[in-house]
């Protein structure tokens, strides 16, 4: 009889009826899930060359197995849709995923609501890495990302090691060399600008950010660093919302959490710094999707983070259609319209929600 | 059991703490006491390996830091003078994270764990809260819902830093008595720190007066919580009377009764 009682009690904790909030909310993950498909059928859809989505669809059944469906698609519309749209759909995917998940990751282990996946220089670094390649070696096709992805890592990796080396990995002092190295690193960047003058316009654009038109050889490359960012990242979420109650109290429930910041802002770093070296920099959706989730659908990490990817993807493949519609044939830097349609959002979501941010 | 042998810490090259011989014995209650900056706290974070020692400190036998810090939350459960309460999480969830320790590496609970966890809410009759958020509650049920998590954690021994800071008598007495209990129950071995003399000296076993990080007395409330103790080591001027057989502790102001401040450092 105890025991039945015991049970009955027992499982106020364990279910979800508004008790446990960690839970994932499904209907946001639906709505996110829906979001993505909407935002991907968009991307395939629209362009210069109109294919209309009932096509798109036609074309997508037909290469499934066990479909009895032909395609009505040109061989051209065919090469547009699956050489040109279709990886500029999945980069942007992938991208926006990763930007999202890794600022809401670098948000749970600075405890620092403004932090974003630049925090440690990870923008300074692959501006650097990028405007030496683009000043010294012409911008040559496939130096570039790779130059923006070493000086990426490079920069963490340096604030990083004079974070430590000041005694203590924690949060102000790695923050604080995070500002130094960056600062450092802006300067020599303007240097070498100003040496070569006539790269201004290059690097420029470069810094805009934008999903690359290149076909699927980025996917290919980003993608191996983005699973393991998202991997780790995902594994983690129940630690990071331990770390929700500060460092030392973490510390004191068993959590190494020198050790965990570690892992964590490393596996954010390899995926931000893999999608800054393909794309250039993409501000805002690092900061802007974990927080519209976390005021939205629920603070837990266990929520923030999985729709973040989820958003974010939906996010950044909108905004892509976004920039390469308004204005076409011409294209706008994908950053102005991250910031142009997130901050207006974003300023909503904070007027229409109570609860504030934890 | 914990046990300090010489045990110092320092901080920014000053010992806070300095070569402290203390023995807490299980299912013993022991509060630290001394003002502001004594090295209450700090001695508790070492005994919990939140900051590095020397000398040796161990509990339940074992040198702290020579444990990792999982091992050693399953050991040792503190409760924080001032908790990091996530407004939004729910007193289920955060007594929840006292079993952290006891969690694999991916940390997914077990039944287990939510026992234990329904079991400390329970234990401090918190059943009814269990679905409120942290930001929902009063300052005796936070204190309580803290308590909660750090009883999940099953640790035997638990450290109080200034459980009734901010609480009102009657809260501070029910957080007290509840302390009590639960350590007959489950015979938690209790350190904590606390600055009302007077209940300090109604619920520990035993007082140990720190100055300067230095143990200056050590004994039952009787011995320790002396007019002459208390004005020296705290630069106060207080009266000490009795209650129940138990020494009161009370701030003296009108010149007549005030006693001469003597100099503080030992």
């Amino acid at each position: 009889m105890t025991d039945v009682v015991h049970r009955a009690e027992t499982r106020r904790i364990e279910q979800p009826s508004g008790t446990v909030r960690g839970d994932m909310p499904w209907p946001w993950f639906a709505g996110g899930l829906a979001g993505l498909v909407a935002a991907v059928l968009a991307g395939m859809t629209l362009g210069p060359a109109a294919i209309p989505a009932s096509a798109v669809l036609a074309d997508v059944a037909s290469r499934l197995p066990l479909l009895d469906v032909g395609t009505q698609l040109s061989q051209i519309d065919a090469t547009v849709l699956w050489e040109l749209r279709a990886p500029r759909v999945v980069l942007g995917a992938l991208v926006g995923a990763t930007l999202a998940m890794a600022g809401g990751a670098y948000q749970a282990v600075f405890h620092n609501p403004l932090a974003d996946p630049y925090l440690l220089g990870v923008a300074a670094g692959a501006g650097l890495g990028a405007t030496v390649a683009i000043a010294y070696a012409g911008a040559g096709g496939g130096l570039l990302p790779v130059a923006a992805f070493a000086g990426a890592v490079l920069a963490v990796a340096a604030a990083y090691g004079i974070g430590r080396s000041v005694g203590t990995a924690s949060r102000a002092t790695l923050v604080l060399a995070g500002v130094a190295v960056a600062g450092f690193l802006s300067a020599i960047q303007t240097f070498v600008l100003q040496q070569n003058s006539e790269d201004v316009r290059a690097v420029y654009s470069w810094l805009l950010g934008r999903l690359s038109t290149s076909g699927w050889s980025d996917v290919v490359v980003v993608l191996p660093y983005v699973v393991v960012s998202a991997v780790t990242i995902l594994a983690y979420r129940r630690v990071l919302d331990v770390l929700r109650v500060g460092d030392e109290e973490a510390e004191s429930l068993g959590v190494a959490v020198n050790r965990v910041r570690l892992i964590v802002v490393a596996a954010a770093t390899l995926g931000t710094a893999a999608v800054v070296a393909v794309t250039g920099l993409i501000g805002f959706v690092g900061i802007l999707v974990p927080h519209a989730i976390r005021l939205l659908a629920g603070a837990s990490y266990r929520i923030v983070l999985p729709l973040s990817a989820l958003f974010g993807a939906a996010f950044l493949v909108l905004a892509d259609v976004i920039a390469r519609t308004v204005l076409s044939p011409a294209e706008l830097p994908i950053g102005v319209v991250t910031a142009c349609v997130g901050a207006p959002f974003f300023a909503v979501v904070l007027r229409t929600t109570t609860r504030g941010p934890s | 059991m914990i046990r300090l042998g010489t045990a110092s810490v320092r901080l920014g090259g000053a010992a806070v703490v300095d070569g402290v011989d203390l023995t807490v014995e299980s299912g013993e209650w022991t509060m630290l006491i001394g003002r502001n900056g004594a090295g209450k706290t700090t001695l508790m974070r070492a005994v919990a390996g939140l900051v590095r020692y020397e000398g040796s400190i161990t509990v339940e036998g074992r040198e702290v830091r020579a444990v990792g810090s999982r091992e050693r939350a399953r050991t040792v459960a503190m409760v924080p003078q001032s908790p990091q309460l996530p407004a939004d999480m729910t007193v289920g969830e955060y007594a929840l994270l006292g079993r952290t320790p006891h969690l694999g590496f991916l940390g997914r609970p077990g039944h287990h764990d939510f026992v234990a966890a329904q079991d400390a809410v329970e234990s401090l009759d918190l059943d009814a809260l269990a679905g409120r958020r942290l930001d929902a509650l009063s300052g005796g049920e936070r204190q309580r819902a803290v308590l909660a998590r750090a009883l999940a954690q099953e640790a035997p021994v638990l450290l109080l830093d200034e459980p009734t800071a901010a609480l009102d008598v009657g809260r501070q007495q029910e957080v007290l008595e509840l302390v009590s209990s639960l350590r007959s129950q489950r015979n938690l071995t209790v350190l904590g720190a606390m600055h009302d003399l007077t209940l300090a000296g109604q619920y520990a076993d035993r007082l140990v007066l720190l100055d300067s990080g230095r143990v200056v007395a050590d004994g039952s409330p009787d011995e320790v919580l002396t007019e002459e103790r208390i004005n020296r080591h705290y630069a106060a001027s207080v009266r000490v009377a009795r209650l129940g057989g138990s020494p009161v502790v009370l701030p003296a102001r009108h010149p007549s009764l005030r006693v001469p401040i003597e100099e503080t450092s030992p």
